[in-house]
């Protein structure tokens, strides 16, 4: 199966947020009522039973006055999904087509995978001792279905499709902005991070939407996920052939030193 | 201008995003402050509330001086080339005619100069001291662009470069549309307010054109329908007055008053007749004509008038159908306690909303001490309350009227919850247990009742396609109905036919007992386009469209006055030598030769078969600038700072700039709809926006000492409210005439029930309306602001 993504245009989207409540009708997610702390924004960060959220940014500039930027953010869907990598369990799993999925009977609710994220995506949901991120809608999408955000998007900021075309889609679509008053308007998720599987057509840079420019997975992280983890099956044998190497270095060692000794004795 | 499109009609915005792609479209947005809909916009600029006039007066006068109007159209189909009386006269913020006391106008001081034949003088060079274009252009000559932006607070190079962005559309192969909503209608001056874009349209030549007109978004999906059926108290169905006693006291003088001698309207007798006959089949329209209520002559019915007889306890009972009034209605406070003094009320709606339980402890809680109209506690309030549950609009069949006037059919998908039912099977059975109540009575004064024709099926749920086919119209036979007419231009005047509501006739124009005889269920989504044209969007097989499925109105205008389309890349109607034809159904006479008499009349429905620039309303001929009923300045334009001719129903709650300098508005947002009842009520909303908030500058956030997201209180005369202040860029203060003034904006979607619960903004507004509609003016008032 080809890579499937959702394509989000920030420049379509006008915050209505019916992706929000898609999302929480088809994954049936309880509201998580937050009082209003004056931006209109629902969550500061996505939590247990929010997979997604937009996020509403102001800016404002001496020449071109004021942005109000609108954001929907969620799981990106690495190419390379350092949560899975983290997982001590294997509950994190990627389709051939790029959803990263979660598996709630094998997750522990460790949270490793809520440090690894570079965008710190997945949350821990106390109640089922779980941690939940947005799944891509993986079961409609595999049943021929869009995902719900995407399906209920009014405005058209929401596609989903093929990542390679979605791709030319938005490449184009970045020449038009550039030539129509976004001369800063870029493309997000087609390299970042080797690839992620969510695209975002942004009208300025990454910075003013509240993204890592540069997003990377922590260093910590990439030594536990790079060299701790895959080894981790050898250590035992490699320990104890150490200790076995010691123990009879050690001895050797040991040995020749009372010969010498005893002979110094002599 | 006037709407928040991306909030407020998120479908809308979809179109508007596509003709910018698709087109190179560009968007402009009028608003007090930035919105996600100026967020996505290409141009922006702000405006004090109220001064809506103020602006597009500039933009008159900008469009005037520099001759950027659509020359042939303005000549052709408008009222520019008319001469008006020399009784006509304005001076100081007063056309000639007025009466101080009855804050009233003698409008016959306003007529037009006849020929000797009848006809309308015109001066087809517009170049007569007294032709209508003239006389505009002296009247916006005071309109110049720093007076302008003085009154409305509006940058000059934005202001500059809306109108002049705005202004290009006045080239023959280009169009523009206007969006409005309630920013432009909820004001004392409401009405210029929407007949200034209309004006400018005009000018620019962009009714009746594919991507033109003045496309009102409605605050509902059926608003559109309600109008057309009369939900106001000035109508019956299809537009025709409701008699009032003195001036109709039968039907002759009734028809004789409200008949027009040109345009369409002559044919009015054929509707009236064919109303009456549908309401009562077996009585002559001239004897059925008095089962009709009149009014009393001159006296007001609207939503204010109603609170304010109530509160006088005029009235003694109240059917509250599907509305709100103690969050929605203006001046809160007053229709609360008005609400107590009735009787009994009987209130329909899907949830138990506020106004159901205005009586109970919840409905007292105030955030202050303020109790300007002594509200009463559930022990001190005698009205007898009725809850009848209603079903939601998937629950039920039938249609909706949007604001492109098609009658669109919509399937039921779900069963009603519990005891809940559609409001069109509550109306029935209210009908047939009043008509039964009556039944046998001899009484005179019964026999509306008693001869009321309510033939709707048998059982509770009345048979839809028998009233659709009511509505369309057919002979009548014996006092039974007989075939169906096609349209409308087949009713009589006689009695012979019966038809529910003209404008809708055609919508079901045979009976073959088949469900797609009702048009208003058709769905072909092709949008055909006649041979060498190109499609303009108009789905003609696509449910129906009132009148006749005509998709634009006054169509003819698409059309050079010799016929052929000003823009072949938007070709609605043409003549091609023989008759009208093309992509619409032509809003004129099928064979009515451009050339011949009256063949550039493109305004069918107007005696004067022109749109109308000058255009009598009650405060005037033009729209002039007044400031609001509260407001911080004086009238920089004339000495009037109020509309002359609104009525002030409580001059004593009047706010005044040194006790409350700041101006406040109303405003809804995406996430709640209206009163809030069938959003605050779902958890998945609620949570998107859980609290009333006021949005205050910066600026003014500091001199208060205000931080963003804690407690305020905002007071008027009316009453007081806490809210949560959302401190932000996109509210700045406002240049007026050298001074800064604030504003802020209150959500309205307020009540305390539900899961965001939150106090009603309209405890702030207050009760005051237009001139002509009596709207509430809710977008423009004076309050203060501190720290809760």
């Amino acid at each position: 199966m080809a890579r499937m993504t959702n394509l989000y245009d920030v420049s379509k989207c006008t915050a209505c947020r019916a992706c929000q409540v898609a999302c929480k009708d088809w994954n049936q997610l309880p509201a998580v009522i937050e009082p209003f702390k004056g931006n209109y924004q629902t969550h500061e960060d996505t939590n247990g039973d929010t997979f997604t959220i937009v996020r509403f940014i102001e800016h404002e500039d001496p020449v071109e006055g004021i942005q109000w930027n609108f954001l929907k953010y969620q799981c990106m869907h690495c190419f390379d999904p350092a949560c899975m990598h983290a997982c001590p369990r294997g509950a994190i799993s990627i389709r051939d087509w790029g959803a990263v999925i979660k598996d709630y009977d094998k997750c522990i609710g460790c949270q490793y995978c809520v440090y690894a994220c570079p965008f710190q995506i997945p949350k821990y949901r106390a109640r089922e001792d779980v941690v939940t991120k947005c799944t891509l809608c993986y079961e409609r999408v595999e049943q021929g279905m869009e995902p719900a955000c995407a399906r209920t998007c009014p405005t058209g900021a929401l596609q989903f499709g093929e990542r390679d075309h979605l791709i030319e889609v938005a490449e184009d679509r970045v020449k038009v902005l550039r030539a129509n008053g976004f001369p800063r308007a870029t493309i997000y998720g087609k390299l970042e991070l080797g690839g992620l599987n969510k695209l975002y057509v942004l009208t300025d840079t990454p910075d003013k939407f509240d993204l890592p420019v540069d997003p990377h997975v922590p260093k910590n992280i990439t030594f536990w996920q790079n060299w701790v983890q895959p080894y981790f099956g050898w250590l035992i044998p490699l320990a104890l052939a150490g200790s076995a190497f010691s123990f009879v270095s050690t001895r050797i060692l040991a040995n020749k030193h009372d010969e010498h000794g005893e002979g110094g004795h002599e | 201008m006037g709407s928040n499109a991306a909030e407020n009609h998120p479908i809308s915005f979809k179109w508007l995003t596509e003709a910018r792609e698709k087109r190179g479209a560009k968007i402009i947005n009028v608003d007090p402050r930035f919105t996600r809909t100026s967020s996505k916009s290409d141009i922006y600029a702000p405006l004090r509330s109220g001064t809506d006039i103020a602006f597009m007066g500039g933009m008159f006068k900008y469009i005037l001086d520099n001759k950027l109007y659509h020359e042939a159209y303005v000549q052709w189909y408008t009222n520019a080339t008319f001469i008006v009386k020399e009784s006509y006269g304005f001076e100081d913020g007063l056309f000639s005619g007025y009466d101080p006391e009855k804050r009233s106008y003698d409008q016959s001081k306003w007529n037009f100069e006849m020929t000797e034949e009848g006809t309308y003088q015109r001066d087809m060079t517009m170049t007569h001291p007294r032709c209508v274009l003239q006389l505009m252009k002296k009247h916006y000559e005071r309109y110049d662009i720093d007076t302008v932006c003085k009154i409305t607070g509006t940058p000059k190079n934005k202001y500059l470069d809306v109108i002049k962005t705005y202004a290009a559309t006045g080239a023959p192969d280009k169009t523009g549309t206007i969006l409005y909503a309630m920013g432009t209608t909820q004001h004392t001056v409401g009405t210029e307010n929407v007949r200034s874009f209309a004006m400018v349209q005009l000018l620019l030549g962009n009714i009746g054109r594919a991507g033109g007109g003045v496309n009102a978004l409605r605050g509902e999906s059926n608003v559109q329908g309600s109008t057309d059926w009369a939900l106001l108290y000035h109508i019956l169905p299809g537009y025709l007055a409701t008699p009032q006693a003195k001036k109709h006291p039968d039907y002759a003088t009734y028809l004789s008053k409200e008949t027009p001698k040109t345009g369409y309207w002559k044919n009015k007798p054929k509707f009236m007749s064919s109303l009456l006959k549908c309401y009562w089949m077996n009585d002559d329209p001239r004897q059925s004509y008095n089962y009709l209520p009149k009014r009393i002559d001159g006296k007001h019915y609207e939503h204010i008038a109603l609170f304010e007889a109530m509160f006088k306890d005029e009235l003694e009972g109240l059917f509250v159908w599907g509305s709100n009034p103690i969050v929605g209605g203006p001046d809160a406070n007053k229709e609360q306690a008005a609400l107590s003094k009735l009787k009994w009320m009987v209130a329909i709606d899907l949830w138990q909303t506020e106004t159901s339980e205005f009586w109970t402890y919840k409905a007292v809680d105030r955030p202050t001490k303020k109790d300007e109209y002594q509200i009463k506690g559930p022990r001190d309030i005698q009205t007898e309350v009725f809850f009848l549950p209603a079903c939601n609009s998937f629950e039920k069949e039938g249609s909706v009227s949007n604001s492109g006037r098609w009658m669109q059919y919509r399937w039921k998908s779900a069963d009603p919850v519990g005891e809940s039912r559609a409001d069109l099977e509550i109306a029935h059975e209210l009908a047939l247990h009043i008509k039964k109540l009556y039944e046998g009575s001899s009484k005179p004064q019964d026999e509306p009742l008693t001869h009321l024709t309510w033939d709707y099926g048998h059982g509770a749920h009345p048979d839809i396609d028998m009233i659709a086919r009511e509505i369309n119209g057919f002979e009548v036979v014996n006092g039974k109905p007989g075939k169906q007419v096609a349209n409308f231009t087949k009713l009589k005047d006689d009695g012979t036919t019966a038809c529910g509501n003209w404008i809708y006739s055609g919508c079901y124009p045979v009976d073959n007992g088949k469900a797609e005889d009702y048009l208003a269920r058709r769905r072909d989504n092709r949008d055909a386009a006649a041979p060498g044209s190109k499609p303009i969007g108009s789905y003609l097989n696509w449910s129906w469209c009132w009148p006749v499925n005509r998709r634009i109105i006054y169509n003819r205008c698409s059309a050079t006055p010799e016929g052929l389309p000003w823009d072949t890349n938007r070709a609605s109607i043409w003549w091609n030598g023989e008759k009208w034809t093309g992509n619409d159904i032509p809003d004129f006479g099928k064979t009515k030769d451009p050339n011949g008499p009256g063949g550039r009349n493109a305004f069918i429905m107007r005696p004067e078969e022109v749109g109308c620039i000058f255009s009598k309303r009650n405060e005037g001929p033009f729209p002039e600038h007044y400031e609001p009923w509260e407001s911080p300045v004086e009238n920089l334009l004339n000495s009037q700072n109020l509309n002359p001719a609104v009525i002030e129903w409580e001059p004593e709650k009047r706010g005044t700039k040194e006790q409350f300098p700041i101006i406040g508005t109303t405003y809804r947002v995406s996430e709640h709809w209206q009163s809030g009842v069938m959003t605050r009520m779902q958890p998945w909303l609620a949570e998107l926006c859980p609290n009333v908030f006021v949005e205050m500058s910066e600026q003014l956030a500091k001199e208060k000492e205000i931080k963003n997201g804690s407690n305020v209180i905002v007071s008027t005369t009316r009453g007081d409210l806490k809210a949560v202040a959302c401190v932000t860029k996109r509210f700045k203060p406002m240049l007026v005439n050298g001074e800064y003034f604030h504003e802020i904006g209150v959500l309205w979607h307020f009540g305390f029930n539900g899961y965001a619960p939150g106090n009603s903004a309209n405890w702030l507004t207050p009760h005051i309306g237009d001139a002509n509609t009596m709207i509430p003016e809710y977008k423009a008032w004076l309050c203060d602001v501190r720290r809760a």
